[in-house]
């Protein structure tokens, strides 16, 4: 064989012969292994990674029977950055209609629940309408975005000026101020679409602003199962690894500081959440075999130990898919053939 | 990027049964082995029929399950999901609130 097309992580075309290509494949799961303290990817799975990689076709899929469910976030903002002029309502009947998704999800283009909980009342009568006009589920979605609740945004001192200046405990505190009103919005909000019919909650890009960003998410669950019993509560993360911003935040007795994927869904069903969305970040100067070898161990870990649906974050720049905003079909149709197969995923 | 895994591996909503799988995860948390049987067993279909659009189409239009291109008086959007929860077993939040409001 001659040398095998594909890409970097960025999507830059790159070619490497049968040698290069498993030793990026080899080199990604030991990568992953490494920083999560899990097992590498068998020999048989990597020559299952080799065989996809070595396909001449420029689009793949999984094999018929293996099929998943798909969610999504921040769907029609989609429609948006594309500059397609749909309202929000079109947009979830073109996904319904014509792009084939199993599951719809309804955001506001500022995509925080900070913002969206002073004009709820604008979104509520459309979530309605548009649950009229739709048949499959449908998801309301928004970022628990931490960053809003310290100056000059919000109300609290700013952790990221406090804790150049040596001010830890300051920065905790603002931490701490900033879960209770976090949490406090992401109820009010869920609360109101709840009411108005939706059919679940998407909590997206999970853990931005660091470990009380993932604490405000996990308490907000807990929260809404409280209010709405069996209410589903889909958590998807912003990255691979929870930054210790705060470092000493803790849930059901774990430090959330540093959880790899394997350990959040371990916390996230203790919360509560009904799927879970993990995240495996895309390195750009490391081939698309590293990469998906790198995600696939990652996600491996957490799909052998999560007893609720995990549903793998595969958009730009996650789960070896390019840090691009429209990934190429060859490295993305096998990005996701590779992840469903050897993970053995409930949905992406 | 939506349509690459739309292809590649999604189960194609309604084109097939993926809402109603997907409905069975948020319903009751199953993992996707589990729902697709469930919902395979209630459509008497098998599982493998999950994803084929002509099965499929022929098994919703029967039951009243929404369909991609509906005929003028078979059931769509909100009805379709009235037979939904029925034969699934299962809650559907707007539905409830829907039957509640109309006072059904």
């Amino acid at each position: 064989m001659g040398k095998i097309r594909t890409r970097y992580g960025d999507g830059t075309p790159v070619e490497l012969d049968e040698s290069e290509i498993m030793r990026d494949l080899e080199e990604g799961t030991q990568d992953a292994a490494g920083r999560g303290n899990i097992p590498v990817l068998s020999k048989e799975e990597l020559l299952h990674l080799f065989d996809i990689f070595s396909s001449s076709h420029r689009f793949i899929g999984v094999e018929a029977g293996k099929e998943v469910v798909l969610s999504y976030d921040g769907t029609p903002i989609k429609f948006s950055r594309a500059q397609v002029n749909a309202d929000r309502l079109q947009c979830l009947q073109i996904y319904e209609k014509i792009l084939g998704a199993d599951t719809l999800e309804m955001g506001y283009p500022d995509y925080s629940f900070k913002p969206i909980k002073s004009m709820v009342t604008y979104e509520q009568p459309l979530m309605e309408q548009i649950l009229s006009v739709t048949t499959a589920p449908i998801f309301y979605g928004a970022m628990p975005n931490l960053g809003l609740y310290s100056q000059p945004d919000g109300p609290f001192p700013n952790p990221a000026e406090l804790l150049p200046q040596g001010k830890i405990d300051e920065a905790r505190q603002s931490y701490d101020s900033s879960v209770e009103h976090a949490v406090r919005d992401i109820v009010y909000v869920s609360s109101a679409l709840i009411e108005s019919g939706a059919d679940a909650i998407m909590l997206d890009t999970v853990g931005a602003a660091g470990d009380a960003d993932y604490l405000a998410s996990l308490k907000a669950t807990e929260a809404l199962n409280e209010k709405y019993p069996g209410v589903c509560v889909e958590l998807g993360m912003a990255g691979e690894f929870v930054l210790g911003m705060h470092g000493e935040l803790e849930y059901d007795g774990r430090t959330l500081a540093g959880m790899y994927p394997h350990d959040q869904v371990k916390v996230a069903e203790k919360a509560g959440v009904t799927i879970f969305g993990p995240v495996v970040n895309t390195n750009t100067n490391e081939s698309s075999p590293w990469n998906i070898a790198r995600a696939i161990t990652f996600m491996k870990a957490c799909c052998e130990v999560a007893n609720i649906p995990v549903h793998v974050n595969m958009g730009m720049g996650v789960g070896a898919m390019t840090v691009h905003d429209h990934p190429p079909l060859d490295v993305a149709s096998r990005a996701s053939k590779a992840m469903v197969e050897i993970c053995r995923l409930d949905g992406l | 990027m939506a349509i690459t895994h739309a292809v590649a591996s999604g189960m194609g909503g309604m084109r097939a049964a993926g809402d109603l799988v997907a409905r069975m995860q948020i319903a009751r948390g199953m993992k996707i082995d589990e729902a697709k049987k469930y919902v395979a067993d209630k459509l008497g279909v098998a599982v493998f029929d999950l994803t084929d659009p002509i099965i499929m189409n022929e098994v919703r239009e029967d039951l009243g399950l929404g369909i991609l291109h509906p005929n003028v008086r078979s059931p769509k959007c909100m009805e379709a999901k009235f037979n939904i929860a029925k034969l699934l077993d299962i809650e559907i939040n707007c539905v409830n609130r829907f039957r509640q409001k109309a006072g059904i």
